[in-house]
């Protein structure tokens, strides 16, 4: 929406910050380190980050709608274990590489289902989405423990694995598929009356209401966002590895919302966009690539993490500090 | 009309216990060894770590807050006093493993009670910040202890007393002094008032910096005190033991009724949350079914609790939004 | 002006609507001409908000009926209300901050094109036609939180302007306008009244009324009272109306047995909020703070409570300096302060009745570690009975108290304190007229027996029933101070609309 003739750096990273820090952290492995910059060292910093940014990039929507999805994690185990098994089920045996098809659309059914069942249960009983979500990422997960009887599964179709290694040109496919996510979900965002009524619904909710915005259906559409995305990701990681692991995808959730409240999205709801989402993205994905390079134990990025989000917050709490109009409460 | 209106959330309030009653008496049905003294007192063993933090986050959830660093935090303490055990004897490596502990909580409580910092990053940063701190002090290898039948630092998770196991006689004296303080004592009404109204608290004269960060504190202790029964049962810890355990103790607080919002909740209805989950987890597999079901019943159990709950208060099953 | 033959845009007929404890709207009726600027006024509580939300869907009334062009309608949601051609113009800003003024106008009706796009273009062009139509100077393009408030109010009349509107409703629109502002603000209103839509402009400033509006209608109590001609009728007459001879203004005529001065504030100033702020106020004695909202009266009951930090001045109690630093700090010296707003800043809603009574002592209350039971049933009794607080139980939540009930805790829990001045700031906000003077007279009793009580309260009456002095504030600075005998409700008029008075102080 702004205007491209007076594009202005300088304020442009005023108000996303995270890409300055993107920039810094950049230009300082580049310095310190002899492998950060190089072309295929790119490739794999796109490949790593696109498991939590493809998540993250549907995070944006939910918490933009003030809500929260914590069963990410969850969902992508299940994908991931439903696009290996599904495969090698006997009725697609005589399918040759075209078995892999009706697992991937299964595997991402599922994703979008249990999206949808999130989303319904926030709208129709009211309970906090945190709640909602806590509970399924409980059940979720245990849904795939039972379904994958605590094995891991292994892709039989090499075809399968070997996807995660193609390329289009320059790029690997993992990472096309992530960008082209980013762009239409930055496309919905900014572009799409969905995308618009999202920050209505999230940032004055009496307000969306009275504008005759429909608010449950609304947020139900953005859990079946997320979990699409959460199942994509799932899918794609399980190429990479040629396997699903029952305990793939832990802990996602909180690097997912680590990201995209490092881009700026506010808990609260109401603000946010996919461009600092992806440059949280990439700033996770360049720390953990640049310490590794300089073989500095995985270890510390999570201090430099929790530290990074933690000073985000107090930052943005000393610079907008108008709410409470200067009572000492 | 006052009565009614006091009657009705006061039923959906019960609604935890109800539940209870109904799942004990399914499985008692189901399995002919559920019910005996020697099944009920494993089952409370096993809660007693979850519980004990439980009991802290239920503290720290009626301020208004919320807790997601107890799981790493747990990690962290287990690994300290394991790893001291060997190098400086159990009688320094607990004082040193509370006070590291308590001094986490002080950030937490300086960050959220203090600096006013939402709860929810600040304590997804420090789960994160303290995985790290664990990594680091272990160099990512797992410890134990080498001597673990000639040590008296066993007592914690292995002993007994009275013939009943030490966990859940910690669990069990916690809780009570816990609700005691909860429900007689000025600290606890305040922080049943800081979590209701933090402002109306403020203009009443109560210092919520203060409060809140006690809370903190305390949280912070019950994740020592349980790292302390969770180090003497295994003899070990890997470093990353208690991953996951936050939203677990969560599930416990939520299903004993306390609000997420702040202000209400109780010690003893955590204390009856946990034990469901522990119950359910082991009905469960006395019927037979995979240990992981008690999770998808769990899921559906926290919803159906928080619906009613909810339901009760607005006075209708249904949300009203369009 | 009743007898023109055109037929009313927008007609309400005996609307009556109750809350629970609380007969909000009781019989009215209203109407408004096209092209015709209708002021409805009244004093707070009075039953403007209500009303008007029952004219923009918000609420169903319980009885009555709504006409437009004297067609009976049912209007059970805004956009219903919007679809009839009935626009309200919020008091309380309901815009998006995070996008743009077009978005915003056009919220919930965004332009599209295929699939599901936004057409910006069309957006964009219809939004800044609107916005150039009210000659305003910002585009449609500009994210909503940077604009100023008063631009913020304007995209809210623009998105009026997106239907065809009959009637478009104001509520006190101009509350946080500057001078200029409301010039192009009352433009506007002319500007739309030419076109033949209906306007009902609800406020209590007098000027703006006699200057806009054609007709006056007053509420009172929830109750219609009359309507006026402008033309035909004088400020005087209006609050007459508005404020009814029928309230008993007169007080107990025994003179104040006054004590020492035991707070006395000089030069006390926390800019831009207030400044120069000086007084006084005896043992025995209600002191009483009229001005209008923003006028700086609650920051200064903040301050003197510790909840702000002075920029200079300095605060007596018993003729020595003290530092508030802190509620508590406050409370030690004997200052406590009802707020102005109840059931956020007054009570803790979920927690007994006992609870929130005790709650500032709770610490004190102790047998050994314990919170005394007993210390507390004694105080709450005592001060149930003193207050004539009306609850079935200590343990009752106060959530579900009426709000008189309500007020009385949060009184009863600060007399508990035994404390030296009690600062009440709005004592009858929200209370129905029945315990609205059972406060006044409380208060009055209070000074008698002794307390330094502070009354702050943007209600005419109320101020003049229950002080023995008054202090008119006007933008932060005390305009002038009255005594009980020699106040006329124009002269403190004039006081808090920023009229000096000749003999001013």
């Amino acid at each position: 929406m702004s205007n491209p003739t007076d594009f202005n750096p300088v304020r442009w990273l005023m108000r996303n910050p995270i890409w300055g820090f993107v920039l810094i952290v950049f230009i300082f492995f580049s310095l310190v380190s002899d492998h950060f910059f190089d072309y295929r060292n790119f490739q794999n910093i796109l490949v790593q980050t696109s498991t939590i940014g493809l998540i993250a990039l549907g995070m944006t929507l939910v918490m933009i709608n003030g809500n929260i999805d914590l069963s990410v994690g969850a969902i992508l185990a299940l994908a991931a274990a439903f696009a290996v098994d599904v495969q090698s089920w006997a009725m697609f045996a005589t399918w040759g590489n075209w078995q892999i098809l009706p697992a991937v659309c299964l595997a991402l059914l599922v994703g979008i289902v249990l999206g949808a069942l999130n989303g319904f249960i926030v709208w129709k009983t009211g309970v906090d989405a945190f709640i909602v979500t806590l509970g399924a990422m409980l059940g979720i997960r245990g849904l795939v423990f039972v379904y994958t009887g605590e094995q891991s599964f292994y892709a039989m179709n090499f075809a399968y694995s070997d996807f995660s290694a193609l390329s289009v040109g320059p790029l690997p496919v993992l990472a096309i598929i992530f960008l082209l996510c980013t762009l239409a979900v930055h496309w919905v965002l900014s572009r799409t009356a969905h995308g618009r009524n999202t920050y209505a619904v999230g940032g004055n909710r009496e307000a969306a209401v009275n504008a005759g915005i429909r608010v449950g259906p609304h947020m139900m559409v953005n859990f079946m966002i997320i979990g699409f995305l959460a199942a994509l990701s799932g899918v794609l990681l399980s190429t990479q590895m040629g396997a699903a692991t029952p305990n793939l995808g832990r802990d996602y959730e909180l690097w997912v919302i680590t990201a995209v409240v490092l881009g700026g999205t506010k808990l609260t709801g109401g603000k946010g966009d996919i461009i600092g989402t992806f440059g949280g993205v990439l700033a996770i994905g360049i720390l953990r690539n640049g310490m590794n390079l300089m073989q500095v134990p995985a270890f510390y990025v999570y201090v430099i993490l929790g530290s990074i989000l933690i000073a985000v917050l107090f930052l943005d709490k000393r610079f907008n500090r108008t709410a409470d109009g200067g009572l000492r409460l | 009309m006052t009565r009614l209106k006091a009657g009705g959330p006061a039923i959906a309030k019960q609604g935890i216990l109800v539940a209870f009653i109904v799942f004990m008496i399914a499985f008692s049905l189901m399995s002919d060894r559920f019910l005996s003294l020697d099944n009920f007192m494993s089952v409370f063993r096993q809660a007693a770590i979850i519980g004990v933090m439980a009991l802290g986050v239920t503290i720290v959830v009626i301020g208004g807050n919320l807790d997601l660093s107890v799981g790493s935090m747990l990690s962290f303490a287990t690994v300290l006093v394991v790893d001291l055990h060997d190098k400086i004897g159990p009688e320094l490596a607990i004082p040193v493993m509370v006070l590291a502990t308590l001094c986490l909580g002080a950030i937490n409580g300086f960050l959220i009670g203090i600096l006013r910092l939402n709860s929810l990053i600040v304590t997804l940063g420090m789960l994160s910040a303290i995985q790290g701190l664990v990594l680091i002090y272990s160099g990512g290898q797992n410890v134990d202890i080498a001597d673990q039948s000639g040590t008296w630092f066993a007592i914690f998770g292995r002993g007994a007393m009275f013939g009943i196991a030490t966990p859940i006689i910690i669990f069990g004296t916690m809780a009570l002094v816990f609700h005691i303080i909860m429900t007689t004592m000025p600290f606890g009404r305040k922080v049943y008032a800081v979590g209701g109204n933090p402002t109306a608290s403020v203009f009443s004269g109560i210092p919520r910096s203060r409060v809140v960060f006690t809370t903190y504190l305390i949280s912070a202790l019950c994740v020592a005190v349980a790292a302390m029964i969770l180090g003497s049962r295994v003899m070990g810890s890997q470093n990353n033991v208690g991953q996951g355990y936050e939203l677990q103790v969560l599930a416990a607080v939520i299903l004993g009724g306390t609000s997420l919002l702040g202000g209400a909740g109780s010690i003893l209805k955590t204390v009856l949350g946990v034990l469901m989950l522990a119950f359910i987890q082991n009905g469960l597999i006395l019927m037979g079914q995979p240990y992981y079901t008690q999770w998808l019943v769990t899921w559906v159990v926290i919803i159906v609790a928080v619906w009613l709950d909810v339901a009760a208060k607005r006075g209708r099953l249904f949300s009203p939004i369009a | 002006m009743t007898d023109t033959p055109q037929q009313p845009a927008l007609r309400l007929q005996g609307i009556v609507k109750t809350f629970p404890g609380v007969r909000a709207l009781d019989g009215v009726d209203f109407e408004v001409m096209p092209g015709e600027v209708h002021a409805l006024l009244g004093e707070n509580g009075a039953g403007k908000s209500t009303l008007m939300k029952v004219l923009a869907g918000m609420y169903q009334p319980d009885e009555g009926q709504i006409m437009i062009a004297e067609r009976p309608v049912r209007m059970t949601t805004p956009i219903e209300a919007k679809a009839q051609g009935v626009v309200l113009i919020h008091q309380e800003l309901s815009l998006v901050p995070e996008m743009s003024a077009a978005e915003n106008i056009y919220l919930g009706e965004l332009p599209l094109k295929s699939l599901g796009r936004v057409d910006w273009t069309t957006l964009f062009d219809r939004s800044n036609a609107i916005l150039k139509r009210l000659n305003c100077k910002f585009r449609g393009e500009v994210t909503v939180a940077n604009l100023s408030i008063a631009n913020q109010q304007m995209v809210e009349i623009a998105r009026a302007l997106t239907v065809d509107a009959r009637v478009v409703v104001f509520d006190e629109p101009t509350a946080s306008l500057t001078d200029s502002e409301k010039v192009v603000l009352f433009d506007i209103i002319n500007d739309l009244k030419a076109r033949g839509v209906g306007i009902v402009y609800i406020s209590h400033r007098m000027d703006e009324i006699f200057t806009l509006s054609d007709r006056i209608t007053v509420l009172r109590d929830g109750a219609y009272r009359g309507t006026l001609t402008t033309a035909d009728t004088n400020e005087d007459e209006v609050t007459r109306l508005m404020i009814g001879r029928s309230l008993d203004l007169s007080r107990d005529v025994n003179p104040p047995k006054l004590g020492d001065t035991v707070l006395e504030v000089r030069g006390l100033s926390c800019a831009p909020l207030f400044e120069n702020v000086s007084f006084a106020v005896r043992a025995g004695e209600v002191l009483g703070f009229y001005g209008l909202v923003g006028a700086g009266r609650t920051e200064i009951a903040e301050t003197l409570f510790g909840l702000r930090s002075p920029d200079s001045g300095e605060i007596l109690v018993d003729g020595a300096p003290v530092q508030i630093s802190s509620p508590q700090s406050a409370i030690s010296l004997g200052i406590s302060l009802v707020p102005e707003n109840r059931k956020e800043q007054g009570l803790v809603l979920q927690m007994s009745c006992r609870d929130n009574i005790t709650l500032p002592q709770v610490q004190d209350l102790t047998s050994g570690p314990f919170v005394s039971s007993g210390a507390e049933m004694e105080i709450y009794e005592q001060y149930r009975e003193k207050l004539e607080i009306k609850s079935p139980s200590w343990r009752q939540t106060v959530g579900v108290l009426s709000g008189g009930n309500q007020q009385k805790i949060v009184i009863g829990k600060w007399l508990s304190m035994k404390p030296r001045v009690l600062i009440v700031d709005e004592p009858t906000r929200g209370i129905d007229v029945g315990s609205k003077s059972e406060i006044h007279n409380l208060l009055r009793e209070l000074a008698a027996q002794g307390y330094a009580v502070i009354v702050i309260s943007s209600e005419m009456p109320e101020v003049l029933r229950v002080s023995d002095r008054i202090v008119a504030m006007y933008h932060g600075r005390i305009m002038r101070e009255f005594s009980a005998d020699d106040v006329t409700e124009d002269s403190l008029v004039q006081a808090i609309s920023g009229i000096r008075a000749e003999n001013a102080a």
